[in-house]
């Protein structure tokens, strides 16, 4: 076995020098009924090439976004990666490196970590940012939490405009916690009604801008609203490039931003692992849940940085922690680090202006096929369409003309009654080819 | 003779000054890299982008006025500062890591490499399902193994941490006790010796947390667990093989008592490194537990995550799975959501989408290459190499629970320090300068000054040998009165020791441009 | 003054007591990094906690010693958790507390009885 270095010479000179007759008399504490004699039922060890025929045979049973024409979004799209992301993400000292307890042969991720946080707040515009979360959807329901621990209330309003997984994620874990979740009725450009929703208990309201159905807006009365009842506003993102272009969450009034990184570095990896960013006031820093990256100087006075404020955390704090989490998503954050930083904020806005470019050129495209309408008013790099009968089904039949069309939002929501209506994205990898097909082939299927 | 070249000594002349520094701050190889937003790179990027085809004017005042304050480098720029800081991490690559209870195993590059085949990463999570069939396959796949390999008839996939799998393992139990009317239940037990995550997932979730005593041999004290068991109990979370590296004699006890009174047996799985292959939770009486896939199955670490918690379930929990879960039927594999009939009993859902299929296949590509007979082997060498290391140490540092053997981490306190000056803390730190990293130290709580080694399977003998010999010397070091070594130390780390203090008292948790200095706007690139 | 042991202290004056932790207490701790002092108005019963005080590696409840009401938190220690540290029974002082029941304050440790109890520990 290829990884395991130990030669039978080795294992039995070991048994010697411990003292034991056999490795089994290392296992003596296992109960004898649950110790297992025979193999399990597996098969057995494999060669570099077989394990990869079998996982390539796999592979190719599935359609990649970049295979053709592609418009999904709905909290995970397609950017490009520059090479040297990856590249960075898989040295030794990055990929194989654990959390950074200790911090003096730990620099190089603590630093990362530190310029991560510090990408991240000057992005959401908020002064602080923790070293990352699992995702965008869990983040939303830390958010929640942390609210209901700094204001002491237990009611939290979610837009109907917030993506339905990430209400979904909140209701599970904030209902368990005894929190009221007040979730709207789902509805395309309602960011507003949550004003109406506020009351005497309620800890936080949750708008995501854009939201899930793509609408772009400002925040900035919610917020106000929610302050004036002494609540938190929480501002939502799917798509970290709109940063590049839109108006940040802290400009609009947020305490606490919360967004999914993926677009940044990461890539699609079938929904996991992402990263979850997430920032906040300052005044607020000591109610926030997981990892934080602070700067310090060594014993000889020269600048470094240290995991800090873990007092919060459940390894010091346990049952009183600010959150159960143990981990970040180092690697994830990492590569979000290294495409942030070759963006520079010129690339990034200019991607963004790119991305949102290429949306208005698919909107025109599909406007001008008869029996689609055009849902969203104003928007970054994604808008609803409705469809003259059921997008799931125009779905698989664009398949047909190998076109990955979109995401029905039934699919999200099958409740909501919105079952003719598509999200559909479109990046800086959406070229105008794919468009032309996407359009004349939707065009041909509505006619049929 | 011509004199075409001229020679020149090799060998350094003059004397080796003492506490020699660089004038620039650089340590030969090791250079002091400034951050980021340090090297004047606003307005600077190191990609290069179409022109917008069309303005943004349509959004009106959406679109942000003021500057967002993000530098940029070039390519070569980016490469040089990310490698620059990479050389001042440790890692499993360079050398044994033993951190007791995180499993630092070699991470396979093969796996590295099949996570990365565009029919795996470039796969949209909302995808037409009849589009991503060997995604599914490969996640019924794995699921699989789990089961087979935990003797657990179900498993729930899209727990994102170890942690998070805990979350999902306690929201099971909850719903499980609504369910049948049980709701009432408010508490759940923990070892004292339990990793701090446990006592935070069951607040988190709105359980109250009581501790379970341990006995003077490092296990679950019974007689205490008894007398703590009521019908309001929800759950007991024990760790098998526990903390302190010993394997659960009276698991099947345990797991007996808990379900006399109607509560359920979490067990933490982070430890299931030293029984795969060997020993299913499911025979020892568990109703559910997670697999750290970072640890047991080798998905990299990455500094600090991402991880994958799935979570093996019993018959009497499976209902309460949290959805998505992939089923087969008649048109292949497909996924099961929240909203449909099948899933009427689950607790819901805990992550947007389906779990880190990044650390599937990696998961995946690791446990069929090992096979059964590969994992097998992997939990006796695990075992093997802890005892190995405990029993070449226990001459000059004395270990917590010296009889009977050690599962597949060794685990000593500092009662062999006293009198030395020098500290658990003093002693990992002085590890460094020798080239390993620390193990884990203070933890578990129930051990003073405890440090817990983990040597994992996959370092060689010559490896152990090296580590060993190197903690000999450092002890008889400490022994000696040799305290400056360990006070001071690390001496030849990338950075001395640094103050934690400073740091969370005035906490600094972002760069923030000088007073002076303003973040000038950036200039459109050429 | 009067102890706990749990090591805080209590000065009374008049009905307000005055709270913080002990020298050997804050010994213990290492160096204090933040506070978390009571919310003014806050209502406090004997034994459940009236504050938090952290140091880097350690986060502990500090118990009302009396039952009141808080009428000040001291808000130096936001900007100088050190004083805890440096003047651990004087300028480090938590909260001071409108007392309900003076007679708890008697039933409490003097300073020899203190002194006492830490030989045992």
């Amino acid at each position: 076995m290829r990884y395991l270095p130990l030669t039978p010479t080795d294992r039995a000179e070991m048994l010697q020098v411990i003292g034991a007759a056999s490795v089994d008399d290392l296992f003596v504490d296992v109960p004898a009924a649950a110790r297992k004699a025979e193999l399990f039922d597996l098969p057995r060890h494999a060669g570099e090439m077989e394990v990869e025929r079998e996982l390539t045979a796999l592979a190719a049973l599935n359609r990649p976004a970049g295979a053709g024409p592609f418009f999904c979004g709905a909290g995970a799209y397609r950017h490009h990666v520059p090479a040297t992301v990856d590249h960075i993400i898989q040295r030794s000292e990055f990929l194989t490196s654990y959390t950074p307890y200790q911090p003096e042969i730990a620099q190089g991720t603590l630093q990362v970590l530190f310029e991560f946080q510090s990408q991240v707040a000057a992005l959401t515009g908020l002064e602080v940012a923790n070293a990352s979360l699992y995702d965008g959807s869990t983040a939303c329901a830390e958010a929640v939490m942390m609210a209901q621990r700094v204001t002491r209330r237990k009611g939290a309003v979610l837009s109907g405009g917030l993506h339905p997984h990430y209400a979904a994620v909140t209701q599970t874990i904030a209902h368990a916690e005894g929190m009221e979740i007040n979730r709207l009725a789902v509805a395309i450009d309602a960011e507003d009604a949550v004003i109406a929703a506020i009351g005497p208990d309620t800890a936080c309201v949750v708008v995501q801008t854009p939201n899930v159905f793509g609408v772009v807006s400002d925040v900035t009365r919610i917020a106000e609203a929610a302050h004036a009842a002494g609540a938190l506003m929480i501002v939502v993102t799917t798509e970290a490039v709109s940063y590049g272009l839109l108006k940040s969450p802290g400009e609009m009034g947020a305490d606490i931003a919360v967004a999914e990184g993926q677009s940044i570095g990461v890539g699609l990896n079938f929904g996991g692992p992402y990263v979850g960013l997430f920032a906040c006031r300052e005044k607020l820093v000591r109610q926030a849940p997981g990892r934080l990256c602070g700067e310090t100087v060594d014993a000889e006075g020269r600048r470094g940085f240290v995991l800090t404020l873990s007092t919060r955390e459940q390894h010091i704090r346990r049952e009183k922690a600010t959150s159960n989490i143990c981990t970040n998503s180092g690697l994830c954050a990492l590569a979000f680090t290294i495409h942030m930083t070759l963006l520079g904020e010129t690339g990034l806005r200019q991607l963004a202006e790119v991305n949102h470019a290429r949306a208005l050129d698919l909107r025109d495209a599909l406007a001008a096929v008869p029996g689609v309408e055009i849902l969203t008013p104003r928007f970054f790099n994604e808008f609803a369409i409705r469809l003259p009968g059921s997008a799931a089904a125009m779905v698989e039949a664009l398949l047909e003309d190998d076109i990955l069309a979109g995401v029905p939002f039934g699919r999200l929501d099958p409740q909501a009654g919105m079952d003719d209506v598509l999200l559909v994205a479109a990046t800086e990898t959406t070229t105008q080819d794919h468009i032309t097909a996407f359009a004349q082939a939707l065009s041909r299927r509505i006619g049929q | 003779m011509s004199m075409n070249s001229v020679g020149r000594p090799t060998r350094a002349e003059g004397d080796a000054v003492a506490g020699f520094a660089s004038l620039t701050g650089a340590r030969g190889l090791l250079q002091d890299e400034a951050l980021i937003f340090e090297r004047n790179g606003w307005g600077k990027t190191g990609v290069d982008l179409e022109t917008p085809s069309r303005s943004s004017s349509d959004l009106g005042d959406l679109v942000r006025s003021a500057p967002i304050g993000l530098p940029g480098l070039s390519e070569p720029e980016a490469m040089r500062h990310y490698v620059r800081l990479s050389q001042k991490n440790h890692a499993i690559d360079l050398a044994l890591y033993p951190l007791g209870s995180c499993t630092m195993k070699h991470n396979p590059r093969l796996n590295e490499k099949v996570a990365r085949l565009p029919g795996f990463a470039d796969l949209h999570p909302m995808a037409p399902v009849s589009t991503v069939q060997g995604a599914l396959a490969l996640m019924d796949r794995l699921a699989h193994w789990l089961k087979t390999l935990t003797g657990m008839p179900a498993v729930a996939l899209s727990p994102k941490a170890g942690a998070h799998g805990e979350l999902c393992g306690l929201l099971t139990i909850k719903a499980a006790h609504e369910a049948k009317g049980q709701g009432h239940r408010r508490l759940v037990l923990v070892p004292t010796s339990a990793h701090g995550t446990n006592p935070a997932t069951a607040a988190f979730v709105g359980y109250n947390v009581a501790e379970i005593a341990q006995t003077e041999d490092g296990r679950v004290d019974l007689a205490d667990l008894e007398a703590k068991l009521t019908d309001d109990v929800a759950a007991i979370m024990v760790t098998n093989p526990n903390t302190c590296g010993l394997f659960e004699r009276d698991i099947i006890e345990i797991a007996r008592l808990t379900h006399a009174v109607g509560a359920y047996f979490y067990c933490d799985g982070a430890n299931f490194n030293a029984i795969v292959g060997r020993v299913r939770p499911g025979d020892l009486g568990v109703d559910a537990m997670h697999i750290n896939l970072h640890k047991t199955f080798s998905t990299p670490h990455g500094g600090g995550g991402p991880g994958a918690g799935p979570v093996v379930l019993s018959e009497a929990l499976a209902p309460y799975a949290p959805t998505p879960w992939v089923v087969s039927g008649e048109d292949g594999f497909r996924l099961v959501e929240e909203t449909e009939a099948e899933a009427a009993d689950s607790f819901g859902r805990m992550v947007a989408f389906h779990g880190q299929m990044g650390m599937f296949t990696r998961a995946y590509a690791y446990m069929a290459s090992h096979g059964s007979d590969g994992l097998r082997q992997v939990a006796e060498d695990a075992v093997l190499n802890a005892n190995y290391i405990k029993a070449r140490l226990s001459g000059a540092m004395t270990a917590a629970f010296p009889d009977g053997p050690c599962m597949h981490e060794a685990l000593f306190d500092d009662r062999w320090l006293e009198g030395t000056g020098v500290t658990t803390l003093d002693f990992a730190k002085a590890m460094i300068d020798e080239g390993f990293h620390p193990m884990t130290m203070y933890f578990p709580l129930v051990v003073h000054g405890a440090m817990l080694i983990e040597p994992t399977e996959t370092e060689s003998r010559q490896e152990l040998d090296r580590f060993c010999d190197a903690l000999l010397a450092l002890a008889q070091a400490a022994k000696a009165g040799d305290a400056d070594r360990f006070k001071g130390a690390p001496y030849l780390a990338p950075l001395r020791r640094l103050d934690e203090t400073l740091a969370a008292r005035k906490p600094r948790l972002a760069w923030r441009p000088e007073p002076t200095t303003v973040a000038p706007a950036p200039i459109a690139a050429e | 003054m009067r102890f706990t042991k749990d090591h805080e202290w209590v000065a009374l004056d008049g009905d307000v007591a005055t709270i913080g932790i002990t020298a050997y207490a804050a010994e213990q701790l290492g160096d204090v990094v933040f506070v978390e002092v009571p919310e003014v108005g806050k209502a406090v019963k004997t034994g459940e906690g009236l504050a938090v005080v952290e140091s880097v590696k350690a986060a502990s409840d500090v118990y009302a010693p009396l039952s009141g009401e808080v009428i000040e938190g001291n808000g130096a220690l936001g900007d100088a958790p050190e004083t805890v540290n440096a003047e651990p029974e004087t300028g480090g002082w938590f909260a001071r507390v409108k007392v309900s029941d003076p007679l708890e304050y008697e039933a409490l440790m003097d300073r020899a009885a203190y002194d006492a109890y830490l030989e045992t520990l």
